[in-house]
């Protein structure tokens, strides 16, 4: 981590690498588009939904300690909030300024009912308190298809409306100065743009008053309620904040995709957006930013690679290639454990007290 | 009131398989602290193993219940074999790090469990060969199959034979005093990594039979089947209180009769709102409920601020 260090000390060197990043961010779709295919140009979009996500995670997990496997539950919300509001379901088509906010404190009030009963609990058992209450709002999504047809159980919402911001709408090539922006790029960057803020918001939260009070709560909550922190008001902004992140994601996802449906929200995609907060390393924007990428990225490369090396290697297909991309999912997962517990990119702190324990 | 009986031995059935996967967690959770993420799927593995075995051999002319204990012996080797791994791969490493660790490398080891299956078994479901007898016992009006009789007494035999040998014996002394404290226990002259060992390997074999019983009284048996029910069986050991075996007999049978009833009467009770398909509520919602009001559990000693 010596280059970030010193990106740090040297302001020029630092705007330098802004500005480089900040073009490859803007030249990315364009080349995956070209080289990769829509596929790839899809994933990518994927995997800015994912940052959000884990970044929303890492606010809970990450600086508050508060271990949630529930967490696509709010995703859920905001994508069935969208997917309701702006469908044929119900016939209302309501704009994206109203829905997608709107989705984000729908999303943050379920992130304090599932905050407030829970305040007590600790570690272990509120992973499974968390993964109860997202198993109960999957199970409500399958069901509330009768007497009176809410979510339209297990087929989903289809027909959402796409994006549509100012009277354009992403869902088509956009015209502009003579450049046609195609709809996968457009949304890419609009989801970059959120991700950046999203980003943004983490980092000002970290180092603020109440990032402060999350890191004391998550180190030691008897200590910080000794230290003054109203720790019951602490940990619902983290469930609320947390929460909100993965409402917008959620609305995101529902106007992007045009379908939603429980399947989507299943505990295994908690699970993959809990990986991503803690294999990339807890509690640092840049390892979670990572190991969302990385965990969108590989698997799907993984799937796209297993079937035609089958066919190179054997000239038929011999284990099917979703399971053998979940296979190679866990492994890593155990590997990367194993050998970095405190997770790809750990925060400075976090690195030296692993050292610390381990001397 | 048939139906009620008839839903009180459908709770009582399905109440001692999950006792005894429940069982599986509770004596980790008592040992180490930690929830096994992964037990969950040595039912799983259990289960498949033995109707594999069963498969085999149902043309061999071998009676029906031999050719089922043959079926059950190995599905309980394979799956000691599974929990000795799973403890020596993901949590023998990580005994010291911090406790996220070792719950994402079960949660690994059960990802690897589950496709494993998946590539071995494939995707479909599996039917169990109709090889027991099947007779049918009335009993106040409600029938009771001769398989879910004989789930109840081997079940109840089985945790008969655990408590015996967690309190009777040397073996069981050892592990309560590696539960009490692992370094003075291990100052006391307990190998400690051998009785952890033994835990796993004596929790999935519960679980094999459990998965058995499962794809027995059910007919059925597919590599995604774990999952629920180990989540349903940690819920019972919730339930119990956690780390103490009675409670998780107790939490159960308990959580087997709640959702039987809760499925067979929500209809009713909500005017037909709610149909038997919000089943699996119930264990979560119980779950949630006794974690906010109790979260010791029924029976189990109080335990504030484990983090």
């Amino acid at each position: 981590m010596t280059l970030f260090e010193s990106l740090r000390h040297n302001r020029r060197a630092a705007i330098g690498a802004m500005l480089f990043l900040g073009i490859l961010l803007a030249v990315l779709p364009f080349t995956v588009g070209s080289m990769m295919g829509n596929s790839w140009l899809r994933i990518l979009d994927f995997a800015l939904l994912y940052i959000m996500l884990a970044l929303g995670l890492n606010i809970v997990v990450g600086f508050a300690g508060l271990l949630d496997l529930g967490y696509i539950a709010f995703y859920a919300v905001g994508a069935y909030f969208y997917a309701l509001l702006a469908s044929p379901h119900f016939g209302l088509h309501l704009p994206v300024w109203l829905i997608i906010p709107g989705g984000a404190m729908l999303a943050g009030l379920f992130g304090i009912i599932l905050g407030a009963p829970t305040l007590r609990l600790r570690g272990d058992y509120l992973a499974i308190v968390t993964l109860g209450f997202g198993e109960i709002v999957r199970i409500f999504m399958n069901n509330l298809n009768a007497p009176i047809n809410i979510t339209n159980g297990p087929q989903g919402i289809s027909g959402i409306d796409p994006i549509n911001m100012g009277g354009v709408t992403l869902a088509k090539p956009i015209e502009f100065v003579g450049i046609t922006i195609p709809s996968l790029h457009a949304y890419y960057y609009l989801f970059l743009g959120l991700a950046l803020l999203i980003v943004f918001v983490s980092i000002r939260l970290e180092d603020s008053r109440i990032g402060r009070a999350w890191v004391a709560i998550r180190e030691d909550e008897i200590a910080a309620k000794a230290c003054g922190i109203n720790t019951r008001n602490i940990k619902l902004l983290a469930f609320a904040m947390g929460a909100s992140f993965g409402g917008v994601a959620g609305g995101l996802f529902a106007g992007f995709q045009g379908f939603v449906s429980p399947e989507s929200f299943s505990l295994m995609e908690s699970v993959m957006v809990l990986c991503m907060v803690v294999l990339g390393g807890m509690g640092n924007i840049p390892g979670v930013i990572l190991g969302g990428i990385l965990l969108t990225l590989l698997p799907e490369a993984f799937r796209h690679g297993a079937g035609p090396v089958q066919m190179a290697l054997f000239g038929k297909i011999l284990l099917d290639p979703e399971a053998l991309r979940m296979l190679a999912f866990g492994l890593a997962l155990i590997v990367v454990m194993l050998y970095r517990p405190a997770g790809l990119w750990p925060s400075s702190t976090r690195r030296r007290e692993f050292k610390g324990e381990g001397a | 009131m048939d139906i009620f009986i008839q839903q009180i031995i459908n709770g009582l059935v399905l109440g001692s398989i999950y006792a005894l996967v429940a069982l599986g967690y509770t004596m980790v959770y008592g040992i180490m602290g930690l929830i096994n993420f992964a037990h969950g799927e040595v039912v799983m593995i259990g289960a498949l193993v033995a109707l594999s075995v069963i498969k085999l051999l149902a043309n061999s002319g071998l009676p029906g219940v031999v050719i089922v204990l043959i079926g059950l012996m190995a599905a309980a080797l394979v799956c000691m074999a599974v929990g000795f791994a799973i403890e020596r791969v993901a949590y023998r490493p990580l005994r010291k790090a911090p406790k996220l660790a070792p719950l994402i490398t079960a949660i690994g080891v059960s990802i690897v469990l589950q496709n494993l299956a998946m590539l071995i078994w494939g995707r479909n479901y599996h039917a169990f060969p109709p090889i027991l007898p099947n007779g049918e016992h009335e009993i106040l009006g409600a029938t009771i199959t001769s398989v879910q009789i004989a789930i109840i007494i081997i079940a109840a035999a089985m945790m008969g034979g655990l408590i015996l040998l967690i309190n009777r014996t040397r073996l069981g002394r050892a592990m309560r005093a590696t539960a009490e404290n692992p370094g003075i226990a291990q100052l006391m002259g307990v190998n400690i990594n051998q009785i952890i060992s033994l835990t796993f390997v004596i929790g999935s074999a519960l679980a094999a039979v459990a998965g058995l019983m499962v794809s027995a009284n059910y007919s059925i048996a597919h590599y995604y089947m774990g999952f629920v029910l180990g989540l349903k069986a940690f819920t019972a050991a919730v339930l119990g209180g956690i780390g103490n075996l009675a409670g998780a007999m107790l939490g159960g049978i308990l959580l087997g009769l709640i959702e039987s009833l809760g499925a067979g009467y929500i209809g009713d009770l909500t005017g037909g709102f709610f149909g038997s398909n919000y089943q699996d509520v119930f264990a979560f919602l119980v779950l949630i409920c006794v974690l906010v009001f109790r979260p010791s559990g029924l029976v189990g000693e109080k335990a504030a601020e484990r983090a």
